[in-house]
This record gives structure tokens, sequence and C-alpha cells, in this order.
């Protein structure tokens, strides 16, 4: 577990949310006036398994401390199957930046349905408070977009 | 061997069956040995060479071989049989365009490994009995082969041919060789040492490619780090986070269809330990998800393109400590 | 002037030149061999007969950040933070490796100058190391250098028990002399003998015999030899023979760009490889026989011509060591006949 530099160091996550049903569960959190964490940075993509394990790399290259993958539960994909393929894909992914030492709870996959708003919240709140936990991300980060 | 594998080809040839032979060419030394297509029998006679230095994956080359016209016949070590397979499976080979030759192998060693050994300036090399006889500039020394077998070949994993057309010598079977003791030892780490130890193994990496080039699961026409619109495209690694990518994806994009072979550590000038990476994603798709070896046969999916719907684990698996 | 001191007080000697600067000499590295590394209390310096990256890698880098842009609001910043201004000292470099350096010094000293490279050349001090026990892949003799009598700004050569140092240039000269608390004067009997000895061993080198031709007439047709095709077939496009390669200099300038600064830096290039030389119209090399062809034939036939018969080779081995399949510039003069029929 890193120090954190400064104590108002926030972290930067990414989160990409499937059209179907996660980016729908951020919108009814926001129509239900819910607060989640504004550090939290959305990308929609059209399913979960869009994600290339480039996306995510890139993201944490590009300066992300946090990167989390938001998915239909399994079963309820759109397109029927796409998100048993995220599973093995990021379970792989995980399993691979682990081995080469980079944090294992930087990365999450997690199901969130288009009703579920206040689970969308609290899935938030505690990937924000585990990464804020862990500081920033040194391991898997590109220094040259280092902003400070 | 040698003699036997020549003489076999020659046959191939004069009968008609095929119209040329892949397989080694002699060098300057006893260990810089091509791959190399021979249309010639006297070329053949002459210039073939098979000896412990033949480390080469042949079978890469078939994806460009098979697509000429006429029948080619190619000599196939048990491992190499595995990408071959594989190759097929991915519609990159014309099986009716090739002829299998498969030959026993016991294993390989190359000059690199002799010199880290100890035993450079090498005139020539002989195996007698499981000793090789080196003769350098500074005298004849020995050394058993075991001492210096590629890692690759030390825990072979199957002395099988998964296909072949004909056999020169004896087939073997899967062999249980603890190929993933090393991969075990560095999960066994903590995330700092393991951190420390790839970043120590990676940050020699010159980027010269060769470990994607030589490897036969890579036969991407154009590889993603050499397309310009891919935005990850670079010719050296500016920072160390280009050098993780480019190795997490290049093992990451071989997953599920990796056999194993070996190739890119053997040519990687700087000696990393490439195969590691491609090693824990087999262990961990064998652990999770049922026991996959790929290249076993033609048209197997991978473990990476199926699922179960009910039984594979969640991502979270990880941070509960890895794959069980 | 020869100067001398007991092997025993090698670290007496480092210790003495690392004071004032960085000193580099090459260790071993566990699993992958030679690589120069900073001098410092401890550090033992490798036996090996070559470091596997070659030495042009200290004043020719992989990476080399030339220019960085930052944007503040509509103000953009120019940042040029260039680092290549201090002294250093190298020790331990071979005979062909330093040859490589004249070669080198053709292309970046030339008009233009490139500065990068000449402000790390004018930094720095070579010393290099006669070889003892040459290999079966050294062909530097080919190319008229003598292993036993290295360039250089100074030059050494190991005994058993004795290092015997020798300075060439003013910049050696200066070198020795901030160094007489440790050298003594010596005449140079031992030496010769070395010399005489590794001078017999080279015979007995299997390409000792290797020498390429002056071929300035027949450019044009080794150029058109059929069988460049025959030789590339197999070659994988990989850049390991470049890399490795300590006279191959080209690059390419490529820019990064992060989220408030773009970086631009240049970056080793290979004639290996599909994208090298790339235009808006594609690339002029098509096909691997191409740019295979391009390598050997910049080596031994266009890089003479330009420059009055000297090769852009100078026969290290390291190509014939760590090619994955073994091709290389030995058998390509071999089949080609770009050699002297002895």
């Amino acid at each position: 577990m890193q120090v954190n530099e400064n104590e108002n160091w926030k972290p930067k996550i990414i989160a990409f949310c499937c059209n179907w049903c996660s980016y729908s569960g951020a919108d009814l959190a926001g129509t239900n006036r819910l607060s989640y964490p504004a550090e939290v940075k959305i990308v929609r993509v059209p399913c979960s398994c869009r994600i290339n394990p480039m996306f995510i790399l890139r993201a944490f290259g590009r300066g992300a401390d946090g990167v989390i993958i938001c998915g239909c539960h399994p079963g309820d994909c759109h397109y029927s199957e796409g998100n048993y393929h995220t599973r093995r894909r990021m379970t792989l992914l995980f399993s691979m930046l682990n081995y080469l030492g980079v944090e294992s709870a930087r990365t999450r996959v997690e199901w969130v349905s288009a009703a579920e708003g206040q689970r969308f919240v609290n899935v938030m709140n505690s990937f924000v408070q585990d990464i804020t936990e862990l500081g920033p991300n040194r391991r898997l980060e590109d220094l040259r977009c280092r902003e400070n | 061997m040698q003699g036997e594998l020549i003489k076999r080809a020659v046959g191939l040839m004069e009968n008609g069956t095929v119209n040329r032979v892949l397989g080694w060419r002699r060098g300057e030394f006893v260990y810089d040995i091509t791959p190399s297509v021979f249309s010639d029998k006297d070329d053949l006679e002459k210039n073939f060479v098979y000896n412990e230095f033949c480390g080469n994956n042949l079978s890469r080359y078939l994806v460009q071989e098979s697509e000429k016209e006429g029948k080619i016949a190619v000599f196939l070590k048990p491992c190499d049989t595995y990408s071959f397979n594989q190759l097929c499976t991915e519609h990159r080979i014309k099986r009716d365009n090739v002829y299998i030759i498969g030959i026993e192998c016991y294993g390989k060693t190359s000059a690199d490994l002799l010199r880290e050994k100890g035993i450079s300036a090498i005139l020539d090399a002989k195996n007698n009995n499981g000793t090789l006889i080196v003769e350098t500039v500074y005298g004849e020394k020995q050394i058993p082969m075991m001492d210096v077998m590629a890692e690759r070949c030390v825990s072979c994993k199957s002395k099988k041919h998964v296909i072949y057309d004909e056999l020169i010598g004896e087939d073997g079977g899967v062999l249980d060789s603890h190929r993933f003791d090393q991969v075990e030892e560095i999960e066994k780490m903590t995330a700092e040492e393991r951190f420390n130890f790839w970043r120590g193994e990676l940050s020699r990496c010159i980027r010269c490619n060769a470990c994607r080039d030589v490897c036969p699961a890579c036969t991407c026409e154009k590889c993603v780090f050499d397309n310009p619109k891919s935005g990850i495209r670079n010719k050296g690694a500016a920072d160390d986070f280009e050098e993780n990518m480019y190795h997490i994806i290049r093992a990451y994009h071989v997953a599920g269809r990796c056999t194993d072979c070996g190739e890119c550590s053997r040519v990687c000038p700087e000696h990393i330990p490439l195969h590691l990476l491609n090693r824990k994603f087999i262990k961990d798709y064998n652990e999770l998800y049922g026991p996959f070896m790929a290249g076993a046969e033609i048209g197997q999916v991978s473990p990476m393109c199926d699922f179960t719907k009910e039984k594979d684990a969640e991502p979270s698996i990880v941070q509960k400590g890895g794959a069980e | 002037m020869m100067y001398k001191l007991p092997l025993e007080q090698l670290d007496k000697f480092f210790a003495a030149i690392a004071k004032d600067e960085t000193l580099y000499v090459p260790v071993d590295v566990e699993n992958v061999g030679a690589v120069y590394q900073p001098w410092k209390e401890g550090t033992k310096m490798s036996k090996a007969l070559n470091t596997l990256r070659s030495a042009k890698d200290f004043f020719f880098p992989q990476i080399q950040p030339m220019v960085k842009f930052r944007r503040e609001g509509k103000k953009i910043e120019v940042i040029d933070d260039r680092k290549e201004s201090e002294d250093f000292v190298i020790f331990g470099v071979r005979a062909c490796d330093a040859a490589s350096f004249d070669v080198l010094d053709r292309v970046f000293l030339a008009d233009p100058v490139d500065t990068y490279y000449e402000n790390r050349r004018k930094h720095s001090t070579v010393v290099t190391l006669a070889c003892t026990l040459p290999e079966e892949t050294c062909f530097c003799t080919s190319f008229g250098i003598d292993p036993a009598q290295p360039g250089g700004d100074a030059r050494a050569w190991m005994t058993l028990d004795t290092l015997y140092v020798e300075p060439v240039t003013e910049k050696g000269t200066a070198l020795v002399e901030k160094l007489n608390e440790v050298l003594t004067e010596s005449d140079d009997k031992d030496v010769e003998q070395q010399k005489f000895y590794t001078h017999e061993i080279l015979k007995h080198l299997p390409l000792h015999n290797l020498k390429p031709t002056d071929n300035r007439e027949k450019e044009m047709e080794i150029f058109n030899d059929p069988r460049w095709a025959e030789l590339s077939s197999h070659c994988l496009g990989c850049g390991t023979c470049t890399f490795v390669c300590p006279t191959c200099q080209c690059f390419d300038i490529e820019e990064f760009s992060g989220n408030k600064t773009v970086e631009r830096y240049r970056c080793w290039d290979s004639c290996m490889y599909n994208d090298f030389t790339m235009m808006a119209a594609g690339t002029p090399r098509k096909t691997q026989k191409e740019r295979f062809r391009q390598r050997f034939m910049h080596k031994l036939v266009y890089y003479p011509i330009k420059n009055d018969g000297v090769y852009s080779c100078v026969g290290c081995g390291r190509c014939l060591k760590k090619c994955p399949i073994h091709m290389n510039i030995v058998k390509v003069m071999k089949t080609l006949g770009l050699e002297e029929e002895e």
C-alpha cells in the first residue's frame, strides 16, 4: 500500500459502462438524485465485450488510477453472450496484471443492470474508496502523461 | 538421423509426392542453421542438416509456403506439430499442400546456451550418447547435453506428434514436465517482488520484435504494433509503460492459441523469459476452464473464444489470490 | 608511451577515473551477458569477449528525447532539456566497437552535424581493451581491424597480472596524466608478446580468410543478383540484426502526445521493418527481399562507395550470434561472391 503524496489527492477512475445496462444505471442514479464520486469518468461502450485489453492498459498509461468495467448481469446480455466473453477475458487480463506486480485491486468488473441505480452508486463509492486507499497508480503509468 | 531424413526427402521428391522440401540448411558453423526450402536434390543432399541445433519451428513458414503451387514436404518435431495444427485450426495453412514427416526430438540446444556455460569459440559439436563434445578454437570441451538443453526442452510438454503423414523414428507421449513450476515461483512472490522481477526483465527489451516475428501464433498480416492507426504503434519503448504494454498485449493476443513452443524465448537477443508470460495464460485457463492444449487437435475451440454460462469464475477471483 | 599497473590494483585505477566522471565498464549480468554499467565500489568487470549490446548505445541511444512542447491555456512552451553534456569514460571497448565509432562519425559528424551525437562524442573518453581470446564469430580482421591493437582515445592490454595502458589521442593523454598516481611507465615487451599470441590465434579462426572485395564497378550486378531472393526467403523481418549492430545508424523521429505535453524523440529504426521509410505513397521496398538486400548493399557496397572504401561492418559477430534464423552478413558475402577468392 502506498502513501498518498498529498492530502488533496483524488484518484482518476475510468468506468467502461455497457450502453444497455450500467450506463442506463448511471442515468437512473442521476434521475434519482443519487450522487456518486466525481472522480469517476464514464466511457460508454456498446457491450462490455467491446472492451479491448488495450483500452484498459492505455487508460492506466494515460494516468488512470483505477479502471472499472460494468456490464449486464450474466445471462442478461443485450447480445446474448457478450458478457460471458468479458468475464473470461478480464479474468485472464487481471490475472496477468497481478502476475506483473500491478495491484489487482485497481481493476474490477461489476455487473450492474439498468434498474440498479443504487447499486451503481454503491459500486462506484466502494471502488473509489479502494483506489483512494491504494494511492496513485505508479506501476502502470506512462511518465510522459503525468501532469505535474 | 540426418542421413535418413535426406534419403526420405529425396525419395519423396523423386516419386513426385512433393516438389520441394522445407528443412534446415547448413551454415558456416555447426550451429548457425537456417530454415530453407530445398527444390533441388543435389542441394538437399549436400546442405540439408539435422542436429541438436535445429531449434527453429518450421510451421510458421508454411503459412506462405502452403499457398504456393505444388505440395511441400516438411520435417516437424513434436512441438512443431502443435503449431501446425493450431495454424490449420485458424485456416492459415492449406493442409492438402503439405506432406508432414514427423521426426523424433530429444531436446535442442543453441550456441547461446553453450556460451552461457562458458563454452565459446565453437567450431564443431557432436552428441555422443548424451554428452556434447564441443570442439572449440581453444581445445575440446565436453558437457552433458542435459546441462545445455533449452528450457523449453527440459520442460518438454509432449513427445507426441499430433499430426503427421509419416513418422521417422518413434512417437512419444504427452509428458508431465512441470513446465508451470517457474510460473508458480513467480506467483508466490509479493506484488512488489513480481513487479521488480518483470521490470528487470522487460526493461532490457530493445523492441526488435523478433519474439513476435518468429511466433507461429503471431501471423497477422499487419500487427497492431505496426499499425499507425492503432494509436499504440511505436518503434522503441520510450517509457517503461510501453515495454509493459507491448509484452502484455503480445502474450494476450496469442493466449489460447499459443502452443508453448518457446520460440519467443529462444530468439530474444536479451534473454527475456517471454515464455513465462505465455505460460501464465496457459496455466490460468487450464485451472479455470479445464485442461486445454492449443494445437492438440485441428478445430478445437480456444477457451478465449468459449464460455460456460454457470461455471465460469468471476474476474474478482484474481483479487482473492489469483486463479486456484 | 606505455604505462602499467598491477592487475590487483585495477579497482584503484577505476576509482581514480570514477572520481571525476562516470566510468562505464562491462559487467556480467546473470542469464543475460555482459552489459555496460557505471562503475562503483565493488563492481566486477566482465571477462566476456564482448558486450551483448554494442557500444554505440553511448553515442546513439535507442531513444533520444529531442524536444517537448507544453500547452498552458493559449501558450505553447517549447522545452529543450538536453542532457548529453556530462563527461564520461568507457573502459573495455573492443577493437571492433571502437572502429564502429569511425563508421558512425562519418554519418553523424558529416554536414549537417548531429549535435546530440557530437556532444556525446566530445564528452566521452574511450579506453579500448585488446582481445586475447577471439571467437569463431569474429571477423574484424576482414575489415582491416587489429583486435590486438584497438583504436579509441587510449588502449589497454590485460595480461595475467598487469594492465598496460597507452594513450592515443589528446583526450587519452589527458586521462592518463590524471592517473599518474596509479600508473607507472613501462616498456612494451609483454604487450608485443601478447599481440604475437593473439595474431597466432586469429590465424586459426574459421572466418580469418574472409576478405571483402572492392566492388565499386559491380554495384548494379550485385544489386540484380537473383540469389538475393533465396538468401532473404526466410528472413523474419525482425530488427535483431540492426539493433545489435554497432554500425547500423538508421533512426526515425516520432512524437508522443501526452495529456498536456507533446514529446518528440528519435528512436532506432530498422531497414528490415516493413514500415521503414514509409511515405504517403507507401514503402519503396515492398518485399522482404528488397529490405534484406538494402541492409547488406548499404554495408558492403553503398557505404564504401561514399566513404573511401570503408565498409560499414566491423566484424563484431553479434548478428551471427543473434539472428533468429542465422542468416547473416558472412553468408551473404560468401554466397554473392563479395569476398576475395583466395
